[in-house]
């Protein structure tokens, strides 16, 4: 699984094998293929770009071309122990509603997403007193797909007041794992395992 | 052109141009029975020991058994070269492909111009026929083979219908169904344009009503239109304007096209589509046209499962995959995502894709790279 993107890793670390997987925004399919191989996982896959959704379906994976907006009320409750939505959620336009979905679908969710309170962003901001483009973030507001930036404790604050549990989280930087002291300030992605 | 039924040794039910006489019967939704029934069929590459690498592949309205064969009419290559072939994404080196003639048809399946025990055509005695009728049939022509369980069932257009049906009907048989530019139920639209086509040709003073076998004085003109009317529903605007546009066609004599202040073909679409009404006559009978639309139309899936399309595939483990074009006012994206939300509902693997292209609902006929490759991953994803 080395060729993942760290958060992915984690995720294909954590699954539990033979599981039902369903991986929303899962792009060329990396994730669903390493989980498929290394732990028989049977996963399904929800992808918005119709290239993405060919190559994955040319590599012989369930894969839907969707939108998490609002092609998740199309699932049965429950029909997933996990969903998985990684690096996606800023990018739609109600990330409250997109995890209940996530949790009325799966048992857990896993989330990710980077963290807009990273002290290279803030720094950036205060500074230079616009939007941001740093490694984490390279794109212009302007074109960019973050429709909805979320720090480390916007999203504590969200699964809260929603009742949901946090299972376990992680948090990166430079793609390593960091700690969870001041993650707020200084982790560049985090991520999340949630339960209802 | 009833093809001659051969003596059918082992060896004489694989092949190319194959016809058999099964003895049925086989109970119609109609509530009729047809008995015996006569199935023309051609297979390609070889079946394996255990009998589990076949793929069947169901033809759309107007198609037939020759899906990579030269047609023995029009003496055209197969309907889907680009596909079905040594090497192809759905390879004949490793699948055996079945491509069954569907009932009501007149390439040499049971259909109006069979004759009935009274020595005359059926013509419109003969029953009226379903999609589920027809795959039904299908499944007799595979008893017979003795095929039990199928590597993977594809069909576009009318094919995805019954590939759907095949998946709902039989889902123990159906390891994996890919349905390409289809759709779960016939809309109003539908069956508007077809119903235009059928009283098109019942409207030609040749019809009779279908007794025209005798002396041959065919419903043409009929038909020709039925064919013009349902063509323009197989292409997209963007494509028949890239085709045609408004531009004028050459006269016979070679002069450059102009308007002629009357009703001659003036425009190269009117020449295309008069070409394509006429010669669609050639090769395909005014009655089948008029059974096989009505089986289209009467196509609703959910309605055979109290109006709940889930319901039809409740439990299943047949992987599915589906396939639409931007481009297809036939049966939009729309369509297929219906298909798609009711297999999610019912918890079935599914994958689906809206691919582009310019050429409307044929795009699956097309060459579409994408399509090539999907199918291939499709195949590819059922293990053999």
């Amino acid at each position: 699984m080395s060729t993942l993107r760290p958060d992915l890793a984690i995720i294909a670390q954590e699954v539990a094998p033979g599981s039902r997987v369903l991986d929303i925004g899962c792009g060329d399919g990396a994730l669903m293929e390493a989980l498929r191989i290394e732990k028989q996982v049977d996963a399904r896959g929800m992808e918005l770009n119709r290239e993405r959704v060919a190559n994955c379906m040319a590599r012989g994976l369930s894969v839907i071309q969707g939108d998490a907006n609002s092609d998740l009320a199309d699932y049965p409750d429950a029909a997933f122990d996990y969903a998985i939505l990684s690096q996606t959620l800023q990018t739609t336009m109600r990330p409250d509603l997109v995890v209940e979905q996530l949790l009325r679908i799966g048992r857990q969710a896993f989330v990710s997403f980077p963290n807009f309170a990273h002290w290279r962003v803030r720094l950036a901001l205060f500074w230079g007193g616009r939007m941001p483009v740093t490694r984490s973030l390279p794109i212009a507001w302007y074109e960019t797909e973050n429709i909805h930036h979320v720090t480390v404790d916007d999203f504590r604050a969200l699964v809260k007041a929603r009742g949901i549990t946090v299972e376990r989280e992680w948090f990166l930087n430079q793609n390593r794992l960091t700690s969870a002291t001041a993650a707020n300030l200084r982790a560049e992605h985090a991520m999340f395992l949630l339960r209802r | 052109m009833p093809l001659a039924p051969g003596p059918m040794s082992d060896d004489a039910l694989f092949g190319l141009n194959r016809h058999i006489v099964l003895p049925g019967p086989l109970a119609l939704d109609g509530g009729q029975v047809l008995a015996p029934v006569e199935i023309a069929y051609e297979t390609y590459g070889a079946l394996n020991a255990d009998a589990s690498n076949v793929i069947l592949i169901c033809h759309a309205l107007t198609m037939d058994q020759h899906v990579a064969s030269p047609h023995p009419i029009t003496g055209k290559p197969g309907w889907w070269m680009d596909m079905v072939g040594p090497g192809k994404p759905i390879d004949t080196d490793r699948f055996c492909v079945i491509c069954p003639n569907v009932i009501g048809s007149c390439l040499g399946s049971s259909g109006p111009e069979t004759l009935a025990p009274d020595g005359a055509p059926f013509a419109m005695r003969f029953p009226v026929i379903t999609i589920r009728d027809m795959v039904r049939a299908q499944a007799l022509l595979l008893d017979h083979l003795g095929i039990g369980r199928i590597y993977a069932v594809i069909g576009g257009s009318m094919g995805g219908m019954l590939t759907l049906s095949w998946a709902a009907t039989y889902p123990e048989r159906v390891a994996a169904a890919m349905v390409i530019a289809s759709t779960s139920r016939h809309s109003a639209q539908n069956i508007a344009f077809h119903e235009t086509g059928r009283q098109a040709i019942m409207a030609d003073p040749n019809w009779r009503g279908g007794d025209y076998y005798a002396d041959g004085k065919t419903p043409d003109a009929g038909l020709a239109v039925a064919r013009m009317a349902a063509h323009i529903t197989y292409m997209s605007e963007q494509g028949l304007t890239e085709k045609f546009g408004r531009r004028l066609q050459n006269r016979p004599d070679g002069s450059k096209g102009a308007k002629t202040f009357g009703f001659d073909a003036d425009f190269q679409v009117e020449s295309y589509l008069r070409h394509q009404g006429l010669s669609f006559t050639d090769r395909f009978d005014a009655n089948s046209y008029l059974y096989i639309t009505r089986a289209m139309d009467y196509w609703d899936l959910a309605e055979d499962h109290g109006g709940v399309l889930a319901n039809a595939f409740k439990g299943t483990k047949t992987r599915f995959c589906l396939v639409s074009f931007d481009t297809d006012w036939l049966y939009p994206t729309a369509e297929s995502k219906v298909i798609v939300h009711a297999l999610n509902a019912a918890g079935a693997p599914v994958s689906f894709v809206e691919l582009t292209s310019p050429f409307g609902h044929d795009a699956f006929l097309m060459d579409t790279p994408d399509l090539d490759r999907v199918i291939d991953g499709f195949v590819k994803g059922g293990g053999l």
